[in-house]
């Protein structure tokens, strides 16, 4: 009696086993063979996005010859930094005008969103206004959340031309909690992060700029370390 | 061949998911403030309803029904992650459409429900039959809904057409109501459950209807059959 009992478990043990790793392999092995389309693809699109914040053509100069002013060969890593909101050590593009620093691209990141990491890309200018700003990635309600992608509204549009100076620090938040950016009725988190995380990127612009600014970037796209604040 | 028709009949009027069965609501209520936006829903969940229904029904026999539900929750979520990723990587334009959406189907029942209730009992090439018909009455009703919110809250028809077929779509887009402030109501979620309670009203008043007309001159002859 009990062998049965012991048999029918182990089978069904073994069953529930055999299911979880053919689906584990089955997984790692699709993660394997799209993990470059899926790089390619993102990539594509952020510098599509790039393009959207910062137009100038000339920041987008041929990236094989050596000392243009092409932003993608002016690449920063930043360490893990509370205002950007990355873990891991994220990219600065900088675009150059005459050899010398005309803007920069922050990639940041908001946690406090409604579901899932915000990743923005921050483009601001020399003079600490922001020249654009676009979500890169977001897990935001389909059609509720969602109007803070440029593809479902103007709404990110509202942090063109803002700054530190023209906008104080008690009105970088959403109307509803007492500050000066619009939100749809029924999304309040979802603004209120990105705006948080907007108003975190240009302090932390401000805290670094001479850094970025003096930056002089080898050839190498890794380039060196800088804006680490502890 | 009638048992295929069956199949279909019953899910898209019969055992409609939206309306009948109101398995999978969460999305729905959530997704349909436009049409295009719950008919896109609908159509991943489609598709991930036939891969999924299709590959339960092969290993039903290898499943004992003590695990048949955590094995069943297994493969949908893997097959869910596979179709996310591939869809990423070989058709990214329509990754950015469906993309959002696909991580919704994982958490929707009415997968679950039909992979339970028909692939675990039927064969191969009706179960897939059965998954894609429960998709398509899901999209029949998340369309319907999306395009009552949109006419109602923003007087427009298939706002967001372009982001599925390209910029040129935009002509596509009708005004059905010119210069119309929104009806926020639609939009909100209230908007959601009042427009989903007409549609069942409006489907039990039809079913209503169609049973008096095929009972009232049968009835003398024959005793009335429930189905």
């Amino acid at each position: 009696m009990s062998d049965t009992v012991i048999k029918h478990t182990s089978v069904t043990a073994l069953t529930m086993v055999a299911f979880a790793l053919i689906g584990t392999a089955l997984l790692a092995y699709v993660f394997n063979i799209t993990r470059e389309p899926i790089e390619k693809s993102e990539a594509e699109a952020r510098l599509a996005l790039f393009r959207q914040i910062l137009p100038d053509d000339h920041y987008y100069g041929d990236p094989k010859s050596k000392d243009d002013d092409s932003l993608l060969n002016n690449v920063v890593d930043i360490a893990p930094n509370d205002l950007l909101g990355n873990k891991t050590p994220s990219k600065a593009y900088i675009a150059k005008q005459d050899h010398k620093f005309a803007a920069v691209i922050l990639e940041a990141i908001a946690h406090d969103g409604y579901s899932g990491d915000i990743k923005l890309l921050i483009a601001i200018r020399a003079d600490g206004t922001v020249s654009g700003v676009r979500v890169l990635t977001h897990k935001e309600t389909p059609g509720l959340g969602d109007y803070i992608d440029i593809a479902h509204g103007n709404w990110i549009k509202l942090f063109d031309n803002e700054s530190v100076e023209k906008t104080p620090a008690e009105q970088w938040k959403v109307k509803k909690d007492g500050g000066k950016f619009d939100y749809m009725v029924g999304a309040t988190i979802t603004p209120r992060a990105v705006v948080k995380a907007v108003a975190k990127a240009l302090q932390f612009y401000q805290q670094n700029q001479l850094l970025l600014q003096q930056t002089q970037i080898e050839s190498s796209p890794s380039g060196l370390e800088s804006g680490h604040k502890d | 061949m009638s048992n295929y028709k069956e199949i279909t009949v019953n899910a898209l009027w019969k055992q409609n998911p939206g309306v009948v069965q109101l398995l999978g609501l969460c999305p729905t209520l959530a997704v349909t403030t436009t049409a295009v936006n719950g008919i896109s829903l609908g159509l991943a969940t489609a598709l991930v309803m036939a891969a999924s229904n299709g590959t339960v029904s092969p290993v039903r026999k290898l499943v004992p029904s003590e695990i048949r539900v955590p094995v069943f929750i297994l493969i949908i979520a893997a097959l869910v992650s596979i179709i996310d990723m591939s869809i990423n990587a070989f058709a990214h334009p329509l990754h950015k459409v469906l993309g959002i959406f696909i991580p919704l189907i994982v958490v929707n029942c009415i997968v679950l429900a039909r992979v339970e209730s028909f692939a675990a009992k039927n064969t191969f090439v009706p179960s897939i039959l059965d998954g894609f018909m429960m998709g398509i009455g899901l999209t029949l009703v998340l369309g319907l809904l999306g395009g009552m919110r949109e006419v109602i809250g923003k007087g427009t028809l298939f706002s967001g057409l372009d982001l599925v077929f390209g910029p040129e779509a935009k002509h596509f887009v009708l005004t059905v109501i010119p210069d119309y402030h929104g009806f926020l109501l639609a939009v909100l979620p209230p908007g959601a459950f009042l427009g989903l309670g007409t549609l069942i009203a409006l489907r039990n008043w039809a079913e209503v209807r169609n049973a008096k007309k095929a009972d009232t001159p049968d009835n003398s002859l024959k005793p009335v059959l429930n189905h």
